[in-house]
């Protein structure tokens, strides 16, 4: 593995290994989504709003604030606790330049980033379900068969690179295709590809409006 | 550290060949200033291939500021600077390849482990040591899965030490790499030193520590107030310091100090109490014994003083450096 790939390495398992900074980027807009989505004055349609519910406004608000606390928290805070520990000076001896690791704890940040929209993607296609099912027994009829296909194209059948093209074409427009496509990405460039991005961020957003619109509380 | 002797140890530290007798380090004239805090004035030293070279002072003499100005961490106001011939400010890529250095009190992250560290800084060298065979060199092995949170203080040096060796440099610049370390561990660290050394590698040690300095180094230059006030052998630092042998005893009745000081071995007497105190060289006790003697006078409770490097470093620096070194 190449010097670069290493130090990416070691910082994503620090990130696994001290998980707290992660957990509430991902975690608190999932929690928040869920408290605002509980709130009956989040549901009253707005007509101001172009007749949406407040809640649907909240939604990007609640993914860019997840985002923010991965940039101001997540981000610098191991950084600084490298200056503390003499790491960066330790680095500065050695024939890598200490800005690498800089880079490297964007790419795992992003990289978590990333997950947090496949999360908020497939969450929200959870919830669509769950609006659409009209039993029970319904979900796990309608979960399997979404799950099937979701898989397929992330391939688990068939391996990605072993795809013809236009399956291929089509495995990089489905929430799991494009996440593994990001996730090869960033391990192979060291960079998280933006396309797949915009892709899971654009499920998640439509996922999301739609499980609104669909469900029924009773 | 019981695998020192290990072919794994002797692999670990093959050097390249030596390249003819350019000086390993060379330090011209270097001078580095805070403000109006001179740290450095010009200091100057040369360290040949394969030595071991000193560099001893007090706390905030200057060593840690000279060396980071050496290796290229920081730039100094004025001087030259060559290691193997190569300007660590105009190439510091090259010379990073080829100078490992242990830099005073640097941690590393609590939940990387032992293994994970050295993978990592292996992989920025062009031709690193084995990881394996490092480990068990610094007698690692067993806790290459431990996290580095979990090492005591003497394992967290070693690990450290092993950083600074693992891309095989040729020349090795540590920085206090026995502080914190057992007695037991120092003296294992010291073997693993001369071991490195014996395989062509340039060793650069900045110590306060006058007993690593002298069972160590082969040259020890002495630094006070930011300038270089002695550079020797420790040996002969150390005979220069008092200008010999020191004899001191218990007469058995009074006798004049001219009975000694007209000796030619003796430099100049003293006394402390009852107790008389004669520096001098060459046979210094049997010329004493004799003279007094003759005098009719015995010398009781004789004891014979070598001085060492710390009768030097007293003596060059006004400072003990176990008081004021240490603490200040």
């Amino acid at each position: 593995m190449s010097a670069f790939g290493q130090v990416v390495r070691n910082e994503a398992r620090l990130v696994r290994r001290q998980p707290t900074n992660m957990i509430g980027s991902i975690g608190l807009p999932v929690v928040l989504m869920i408290i605002f989505g509980e709130l009956p004055s989040f549901r009253q349609h707005i007509s101001v709003l172009g007749g949406l519910p407040l809640f649907d406004t909240y939604v990007p608000i609640i993914m860019v604030l997840g985002l923010t606390m991965l940039t101001l928290l997540g981000l610098p805070s191991p950084l600084v606790s490298y200056r503390e520990l003499g790491i960066l000076r330790r680095l500065s001896t050695t024939p890598v330049p200490p800005s690498w690791l800089l880079a490297a704890q964007v790419v795992v940040q992003l990289c978590i980033a990333l997950a947090g929209l496949a999360i908020g993607g497939l969450f929200a296609l959870g919830l669509l379900i769950a609006a659409l099912a009209p039993t029970a027994n319904s979900v796990n009829a309608i979960g399997r068969l979404t799950l099937i296909p979701l898989l397929f194209f992330a391939g688990l059948w068939l391996p990605r690179p072993l795809m013809p093209a236009v399956l291929l074409d089509i495995s990089n427009y489905t929430p799991l295709g494009a996440a593994v496509e990001a996730i090869q990405g960033s391990v192979q460039t060291g960079f998280p590809p933006a396309t797949p991005l915009l892709v899971l961020a654009g499920y998640a957003l439509v996922f999301a409006y739609l499980a609104r619109r669909f469900f029924r509380w009773e | 550290m019981a695998t020192l002797e290990s072919p794994a140890a002797v692999a670990l530290m093959e050097a390249p060949a030596a390249a003819g007798h350019r000086p390993a380090v060379e330090v011209a004239h270097l001078r580095k200033t805070y403000g109006t805090l001179v740290a450095v004035d010009d200091v100057s030293f040369t360290v040949a291939e394969g030595e071991i070279f000193g560099i001893l002072g007090p706390n905030g003499a200057g060593k840690t500021t000279a060396i980071e100005c050496a290796i290229g961490l920081r730039r100094p106001d004025a001087g030259t600077i060559r290691l193997l011939g190569l300007d660590p400010h105009a190439d510091p890529h090259q010379v990073h390849e080829i100078v490992g250095v242990q830099l005073q009190s640097g941690a590393l992250p609590a939940k990387l482990r032992v293994g994970e560290i050295l993978e990592e800084y292996r992989s920025f060298y062009r031709d690193p040591a084995d990881v394996d065979e490092l480990l068990d060199v610094l007698g690692l092995a067993a806790k290459r899965g431990d996290y580095y949170r979990s090492l005591s203080g003497g394992q967290r040096q070693r690990l450290s030490i092993a950083l600074a060796l693992i891309g095989r440099p040729r020349i090795a610049v540590l920085d206090e790499m026995t502080t914190g370390l057992d007695p037991q561990a120092r003296r294992d660290t010291w073997e693993l030193i001369e071991q490195i050394r014996d395989r062509g590698v340039t060793i650069v040690l900045v110590t306060h520590f006058m007993e690593e300095a002298e069972r160590l180094c082969d040259r020890v230059a002495l630094i006070d107030h930011g300038r270089v006030v002695a550079l020797d052998t420790p040996a002969r630092l150390a005979t220069q310091a008092r200008g010999g042998k020191t004899v001191r005893f218990l007469p058995s009745a009074p006798f004049e100090d001219r009975l000694l000081t007209g000796l030619p071995e003796v430099s100049w007497v003293e006394r402390e109490g009852q107790h008389v105190v004669v520096t001098g060289t060459g046979e210094l006790v049997n010329a004493v014994i004799l003279a007094l003697h003759t005098a009719g006078v015995t010398a009781r409770d004789v004891q014979l003083d070598s001085s060492n490097l710390e009768d030097a470093f007293v003596k060059l620096t006004g400072k003990n450096l176990h008081t004021e070194g240490v603490l200040a």
